[in-house]
């Protein structure tokens, strides 16, 4: 696809993108601390990722290799749209190999590959407050993150463990940045929370929607809010990738006949393509 | 054997083609031209003008077509053009009383200086289906008078001289841009108003039914709505004065609201206003009682917990094209979280079938 040049380089104009570049330098500056900022409208609509986009447009330079994913997956229709809309407006080299991007796009997935010191890893984010589902009202929730006021969020935590035996939130898990705020890590699958902790990668959140984003440097500390004797625990599906057979990978369920068939293959497109590619094989593979 | 789906990006592109055969329809009928819409389809041309927040009806009239007469994708789309746009600066306050008034009326005065005039309205027809229209829709001419010349006083005016209504605040600070910074809470009434102006006229409209029917009830009469165009000046610093750039049709809706008095203020009557890009009578009626609701604070009311009371719940979920792109984004993938979900009730479900199991037993 051409670089389209009707458009300023990624869409948005140059001061917006300093406006942009400002929240997120204050981001990095307070881990984990939701920054407001004044969120753009975008020619996708909100919901389909217009913070991670303005974003990634804040941040990319000619030079970048961007790779986009939804689910884990490069060929998943939005993340096929994100990644043309800035082949069109920025005509950057785009990639699907993890370790070749230095611009990371992604919607609920962290790759499994570790990330290294280059690269920067831009979350899409729906509601970026963690606290939100507790106390809807955002002058409340902003004064309870001030105050570090978080005892509401343990109530909720332990009243799971007390109805259920377990904590029953399986994604958007929530974390505690460096000891101080509470957040949100995107509708991640809590598999992935470990990785978020002592990254070598910058790790940016944007929330077009909601006028918010929020940063964690290299190498910050985040916890997954537990208790001592129901610690945090990182589960997925018990079963091997069926294609590359992979046991260390956060895997999609796929429906295979109407028998109760089922096969569970690696959710991040590009480790299980590696994989096999290196001669690892599943039980399903041909 | 199993092959991952692909091919997101070739289902795209048809999906796109798709769309476009279906917007012309059948190529027997002829196709739907720009200046028909915006002739034609004005009211549908206002709203999207007045939610989009850009006053230009040729964009408008397009950003219908092209949405296959969505009216909130036309909003959409003129939106997403709009931010792209250069801000050359701002125009003078617009000043309504000068406003060229095609529909003016007031429902607190039988009559009154400027008189009533009731313009292009559906108000007194009888909503029965035309067919005459299916047919052909040629219309006789209609009668002419020479229009009123100068200014048309705000009937709140009148009232203001008695002191029988609260003087409308004056505020000279620079309203802040909702385009252009976040929406923080608390808002103040500039800020309220802006997005009042730019929200769905369904859930404005909602929303102010509401406060008649005795959710935050204000007790309002339209102390006057007026439509018809104005003038818009812009300072000009090279030339050191302000010229005229061009005019746009407003609709302006003041409500004289029954106020008993509280502990800060005497009684006396209060305001609420609205002020919408076209003719948008319902929109602009509807965000005066907003307005007027959302006042409770400032007039020393209480808080009856009523949804139009609530700013923030009033201006976060105002929004159409927020709205609609989060309640829409439910359909993308999220087998991610869903294989999460998935997991845990079954392990939940384990959990409590062999508690069951254990306890008949025991």
């Amino acid at each position: 696809m051409t670089h389209d040049t009707e458009y300023n380089f990624a869409y948005l104009d140059e001061q917006t993108k300093r406006m942009i570049r400002r929240a997120i330098l204050k981001g990095l500056a307070v881990p984990g601390y939701q920054v407001p900022f004044a969120s753009r409208e975008m020619p996708m609509p909100y919901g389909w990722g217009t913070g991670g986009v303005q974003v990634s447009a804040a941040v990319l330079m000619p030079q970048d290799t961007f790779k986009v994913i939804d689910q884990g997956a490069d060929d998943t229709t939005n993340a096929v749209s994100i990644r043309s809309f800035f082949q069109r407006t920025a005509g950057v080299r785009t990639t699907t190999a993890t370790s070749d991007a230095s611009v990371i796009q992604t919607r609920h997935r962290i790759p499994e590959e570790r990330l290294t010191e280059d690269q920067i890893l831009v979350y899409q984010v729906p509601i970026p407050e963690p606290l939100r589902f507790l106390e809807p009202r955002e002058s409340e929730t902003r004064k309870m993150h001030s105050l570090e006021e978080y005892g509401l969020m343990h109530v909720k935590l332990y009243e799971d463990i007390s109805r259920h035996g377990h904590i029953a939130t399986s994604y958007a898990y929530p974390v505690k940045v460096e000891e101080r705020y509470v957040m949100d890590p995107s509708p991640i699958p809590k598999f992935d929370n470990p990785k978020l902790g002592n990254m070598p990668a910058i790790q940016l959140f944007g929330a077009g929607r909601e006028q918010r984003i929020y940063a964690l440097p290299p190498y910050t500390s985040v916890i997954s809010l537990d208790f001592e004797d129901h610690p945090f625990e990182a589960s997925k599906a018990d079963h091997p990738c069926g294609l590359c057979g992979a046991i260390d990978s956060y895997l999609d369920e796929v429906i295979t006949d109407d028998q109760g068939g089922r096969l569970f293959v690696c959710s991040d497109t590009d480790y299980c393509e590696n994989r096999r590619n290196a001669g690892h094989k599943g039980k399903d593979a041909a | 054997m199993y092959v991952a789906v692909k091919g997101g990006e070739r289902a795209i592109e048809n999906a796109h083609a798709w769309l476009a055969e279906e917007r012309r329809g059948d190529t027997a009928v002829a196709e739907l031209g720009l200046a028909q819409i915006k002739e034609q389809l004005k009211l549908s041309v206002d709203r999207v003008m007045a939610e989009g927040s850009l006053y230009d009806p040729d964009l408008a009239a397009l950003a219908i077509k092209q949405s296959r007469g969505d009216l909130i994708e036309a909003i959409f789309l003129i939106r997403a053009y709009r931010t792209t746009m250069p801000r050359f600066g701002s125009s003078k306050p617009v000043d309504t009383g000068a406003m060229a008034c095609d529909r003016r009326i007031s429902a607190t005065f039988k009559d009154l200086p400027g008189g009533q005039v009731l313009g292009p309205t559906f108000d007194y027809t009888h909503r029965l289906l035309d067919f005459k229209l299916a047919a052909d829709g040629e219309v006789p001419e209609t009668a002419m008078r020479k229009a009123d010349a100068g200014h048309v006083p705000h009937v709140t005016k009148f009232l203001n001289q008695e002191g029988l209504i609260e003087e409308s605040p004056q505020d000279d600070t620079a309203p802040p841009d909702l385009t252009r910074e976040p929406l923080e809470m608390p808002a103040n009434r500039a800020s309220r108003l802006q997005a009042l102006a730019r929200a769905d006229e369904g859930f404005t409209l909602g929303l102010a039914y509401s406060t008649q029917r005795g959710y935050g009830r204000n007790h309002a009469f339209v102390g006057e709505l007026r439509i018809g165009a104005v003038p818009v000046e812009m300072d000009i610093p090279e030339l050191g004065f302000a010229v005229e750039i061009g005019e746009v049709t407003l609709t302006e809706c003041e409500t004289v609201n029954q106020f008993k008095g509280s502990k800060t203020e005497p009684p006396q009557f209060t305001r609420g206003y609205g002020l919408v890009f076209g003719q948008s009578e319902r929109k602009a009626i509807s965000m005066a009682l907003v307005d007027r609701a959302l006042r409770w604070k400032e007039l020393g009311e209480d808080f009856e917990n009523a949804p139009a009371q609530d700013a923030e719940f009033v201006l976060y979920h105002a929004d159409n094209i927020q709205a609609t792109g989060f309640l829409e984004h439910i359909k993308l993938p999220h087998y991610v979280d869903f294989q999460s979900e998935l997991e845990l009730v079954r392990k939940l479900r384990r959990e409590a079938v062999s508690a069951q199991v254990q306890e008949a037993a025991e």
